[in-house]
């Protein structure tokens, strides 16, 4: 090679395509992609998706939730008894080949009562969740973008709520408006819980309506739902998931213990809360206690789980360092 | 020739991730003189930084690796010692400025409490009241105004710029033999940058320490380096005199640095950046790393398939790893008119 | 840092005429006092007619609600319309024991919590690490009913099996015995126990959460390159950063705390105000309910009052909010 060779100002001056000057002659292999220069465009999506699956913890989790919730689900299909079989012959029966999970005080089989009861619980959870992070998500989001005097009123209001004991005002409620019932309890901690949500989602609201897409896209004309609904609406999506996620396992938690301390869902409708409480009686009888609280737990932990992976997943700034 | 005070050979530091390993850095070597300053340049991901945070012993373990190489600091081994030993080294023999003032300090501590850890963690028996006349001694030699008062004062109540001459006070307390500034003045605006570079000027002259200056800047390398490392992909692919490298680069990457400058004295109608991105150091391209982006390779097999290395070039001291740096010759760059001198004069 | 303080607490009282006055309205507009009276033959018309005029049932909401609060103001929080009785002596005795209760467990939750929390984030990924990450799940998904439960029956079958009283599991103590006894301290254990553990969970986890967190700050590694030792590393730079935020969640957590007395108080029938919460409602005590609201509400604020000033005296950047 001893021809001068075209210096960088020259080839700058093909400009502005400079993409192709560097770029292998035709003929040769794509040198760019073996380069590594090529980064596979993945979507953000795509890297939530790998990053939750390789959770292992939230993989175990998600499998035991499919497994559980389907359990209840189906539940007419898989218990194996009705829910309100009674057997007086076979009272208080430790567990055996046919009861797995032992009989009750007159004689229902256990382990149905117990796949019931978790339908109960899927149902008030999700309903709790879903409702609670709508009403969230619409509160947060106007108090957020518009934030003044409505935004200082909401945070008021959440910071009030926060003086009391929740179980304390959720029992209040439940005993003065809605007792047996399990929507109606549902519906009193759904409108009680979406505190967490609507701060999140303020946050959110609050620190990007400020950016300069925000204004961009006000300069252009876009009217306030329209730059709440696309531009920073999908913003929130990745915490409002987890938050909603763990509100399931909360919910769970509180339904079971007001159904337990005799003010929330009542007989006959299933819960296990209630279930628990039949075990405070019979102290000897430890399937009566063990197996509806093994559930909860099992439950919670799976949710939590699928939660902190989602949460994992979907949060940039995770700084876990895998050896 | 005085024997360097730093010299490190074929030092190679990777990262385990699960996307793979990262070779951060990969057989590095080169020397520090007393009493100069070295400019490592280099692009984010260059390897620049993990070079030397690798030789304090501040890269976490686990992730990382010391592949290979050795840091001799003064004749010792620096990556053979142990905790405790290196632990005596940091903070008074070698000290670190880093990029990020803001971040940098202790928000809950007052500046002058951990000023005088710098100096109290070297020196135990030292008494209080000395410490801290010398710390209000070393924040009026930055320029921290009204030092006295400041002392007492906390991070969050000084700004940025100020923050960063607090960090600077803290690496010369001890009167280093090598600073390490990890690009001092990235962080912070432009006229604050200068202001910090000036500070940089005065305690080198003061101190007469050894400075390794690690910047993407190539005006900063201008006004305080006396050398220059030029680093891409983990590997050093230009070494020189600052006068030289600036006047007569023999590496296409170095030119694409300089040409990328905007040029004040003169009407260019287009800038002029380098193509294309930054390599993965997981994936590395094979043969030279610069090769997909490189003007001068053109698709030439050589610069695919072989690993250039480090060939001397006709000035003293300058070396360059390319394989077809013989067609530069001659080529002048836009600085080849003398700019600033380099290194304090 | 005077000025701080100051601040926090004119802020905290409204907060409290806010709160109280919520709940009151709820519990007014919701219940109905004396509908359990009326419909009780014993009560002539003219007594309802006397009560309501007495306590002023037909003023608006606002009017009621400045009466109840110059009886709280006076120290009667009104008379339970139960018992007659006045409810203050009442809440005092109950409030006592359920603070005994809630302290020790708060107390022993912190400071395990904390310990397991700086072990586990300094010795990452070790085996005690997983065990303590492990209990600290099984504590988030644990309801508190339930824990308290089985270390009932858990204490209960030992006893009916061995004949061997080792912690009590009913009851505050045997006639005869003082508040710090033994025989107290068996009876508390299993409260204590239970909602030690529950706080214990949160504690650690977030200590290491926060420990991780401050581990890896910038500031953290120039401390390192100062050259200072691992030790003092992090007793001096890393321990008071990482449990500035453990103060925030403690605070927080004190109104669960309230809440999940209420529910080993019930399990374990302890004479708690807790468990005189659960018994007005079920007999729907109106006025002892709203007692019970207010004095919660006021430990809940006091004690977040506490916190901000332990939060703005370790981390200096609050203190110019």
């Amino acid at each position: 090679m001893t021809e001068p060779v075209p210096m960088g100002p020259q080839i700058a001056s093909v400009e502005p395509s400079l993409q192709s000057a560097p770029s292998a002659p035709p003929g040769l292999t794509d040198t760019t992609v073996e380069a590594g220069l090529e980064f596979k465009v993945r979507s953000q999506w795509d890297y939530a998706r790998r990053r939750f699956f390789r959770h292992r913890l939230a993989m175990a989790g998600l499998i035991g939730l499919i497994i559980l919730f389907g359990a209840g689900i189906f539940a007419n299909y898989i218990a194996p008894y009705s829910y309100s079989e009674i057997d007086l012959n076979n009272i208080l029966a430790p567990p055996s080949l046919h009861h797995l999970f032992g009989t009750d005080e007159i004689g229902r089989d256990y382990l149905s009562r117990v796949i019931y009861g978790i339908r109960t619980s899927e149902e008030v959870g999700v309903f709790v969740a879903v409702l609670s992070t709508f009403i969230g998500l619409v509160l947060g989001a106007i108090a957020g973008f518009y934030g003044g005097w409505i935004d200082n009123l909401l945070m008021r209001f959440t910071d009030l709520v926060l003086t009391l004991p929740f179980l304390a005002i959720l029992l209040t409620a439940a005993a003065l408006l809605g007792q047996g019932n399990q929507w109606r309890v549902s519906f009193i901690l759904a409108v009680l819980f979406w505190t967490g949500t609507a701060r999140v989602v303020r946050g959110i609201f609050l620190s990007l309506r400020e950016k300069e897409y925000v204004e961009a896209a006000k300069a252009a004309g876009a009217g306030d739902l329209r730059i709440m609904f696309r531009h920073i609406l999908p913003n929130t999506l990745g915490p409002i998931v987890v938050s909603g996620t763990l509100a399931v396992a909360t919910a769970i938690l509180i339904e079971a213990a007001l159904a337990f301390l005799g003010f929330g869902i009542r007989p006959p409708t299933p819960s296990l809360g209630v279930l628990i409480q039949g075990g405070q009686t019979n102290p000897q009888q430890w399937w009566l206690t063990i197996f509806p609280g093994i559930t909860i737990v099992l439950i919670v932990l799976c949710v939590n789980f699928v939660g902190d992976g989602l949460r994992d997943a979907l949060d940039p700034t995770q700084r876990r360092v895998r050896a | 020739m005085p024997d360097p005070v730093l010299s490190i050979k074929n030092l190679a530091v990777e990262f385990k991730t699960d996307d793979g390993i990262v070779h951060a850095v990969d057989d590095i070597t080169y020397d520090v003189l007393p009493g100069e300053t070295l400019g490592i340049v280099g692009e984010s991901g260059s390897g620049k930084s993990v070079s030397t945070m690798s030789i304090l012993g501040l890269i976490p373990i686990p992730p990382g690796r010391i592949a290979s190489g050795e840091a001799l600091f003064k004749g010792v081994d620096l990556l053979k010692l142990g905790k405790k030993e290196l632990q005596k080294f940091r903070g008074d023999e070698v000290a670190m400025v880093f990029q990020d003032p803001m971040t940098s300090l202790n928000p809950v501590l007052t500046v002058g409490f951990q000023l005088d850890e710098a100096i109290k963690t070297h020196y135990p028996k030292e008494p209080d009241k000395k410490v801290k006349e010398r710390t209000i001694e070393l924040l009026g030699l930055v320029g921290v105004p009204n030092a006295a008062a400041r002392y007492d004062q906390y991070p969050h109540e000084f700004s940025g710029g100020m923050r960063q001459r607090a960090m600077i006070a803290m690496s010369i307390a001890n009167s280093p033999s090598l600073l390490i500034a990890d690009e001092p003045t990235t962080a912070l605006d432009v006229t604050i940058q200068a202001q910090v570079l000036e500070v940089m000027k005065t305690v080198q002259e003061a101190t007469h320490a050894a400075t390794i200056l690690i910047t993407h800047d190539l005006g900063i390398v201008a006004e305080l380096c006396d050398r220059v490392l030029v680093m891409y992909g983990g590997r050093i692919v230009e070494e020189g005199d600052v006068h030289t490298i600036f006047a007569k680069p023999r590496h296409p990457y170095t030119i694409g640095l300089m040409d990328s400058l905007p040029k004040l004295t003169e009407d260019e109608e287009w800038l002029r950046p380098i193509p294309g991105q930054p390599p993965s150091l997981i994936n590395r391209p094979s043969g030279c790393a610069f090769h997909p982006r490189c003007f001068l390779s053109q698709g030439r097999a050589r610069c695919r398939e072989e690993i250039p290395s480090l060939e001397q070039m006709e000035t003293e001291g300058h070396q360059a790893a390319c394989h077809f740096d013989g067609e530069l010759v001659g080529y002048k760059s836009k600085f080849s008119k003398p700019v600033a001198a380099g290194g304090g004069s | 840092m005077l000025t701080y303080s100051a601040r926090r607490l004119l802020y905290s009282i409204p907060v409290l005429v806010l709160s109280t006055f919520l709940s009151f309205v709820f519990v007014s507009y919701a219940g109905n006092p004396l509908g359990a009276l009326r419909s009780n033959p014993r009560f002539s018309q003219n007594t309802i007619l006397l009560l309501t005029k007495q306590d002023h049932l037909n003023d608006p909401v606002v009017v009621r609600y400045w009466y109840w609060i110059q009886n709280v103001v006076t120290h009667k929080l009104g008379t339970s319309l139960l018992t007659q009785q006045p409810i203050w002596p009442d809440i005092t005795r109950t409030m006592g024991h359920t603070a005994q209760v809630i302290i020790i467990s708060e107390v022993l939750a912190l400071i395990l919590g904390v310990a397991v929390g700086i072990f586990s984030a300094i010795r990452q990924y070790s085996f005690f690490d997983y065990t303590f990450t492990t209990v600290s799940f099984l504590g988030f998904a644990m309801p508190t009913f339930w824990l308290a439960l089985l270390l009932q029956i858990l204490f209960v079958d030992i006893y009916l099996k061995w004949n061997v009283r080792i912690f009590y599991t009913a009851g505050l103590n045997n006639p005869g015995y003082g508040t710090w006894s033994v025989d107290r301290l068996q009876h508390i254990a299993l409260p204590v126990a239970t909602l030690c553990i529950i706080s214990f969970a949160l504690y650690s986890r977030y200590m290491r959460a926060s420990m991780l967190d401050v581990i890896n700050t910038d500031y953290v590694r120039t401390a390192r390159a100062k050259g200072m030792s691992e030790w003092h590393v992090i007793m001096r730079h890393v321990f008071r950063n990482a449990l500035i935020p453990i103060v925030t969640i403690a605070a927080l957590n004190f109104g669960a705390l309230l809440g999940g007395a209420i529910v080993t108080e019930t399990v374990f029938t302890l004479d708690g105000i807790g468990y005189y919460f659960v018994q007005s409602l079920q007999t729907s005590d109106y006025y002892a309910v709203m007692a019970y609201l207010v004095i919660t509400a006021v430990a809940i604020i006091v004690f977040n009052l506490i916190a901000d000033i332990l939060y703005g005296y370790l981390d200096p950047r609050i203190r110019y909010d």
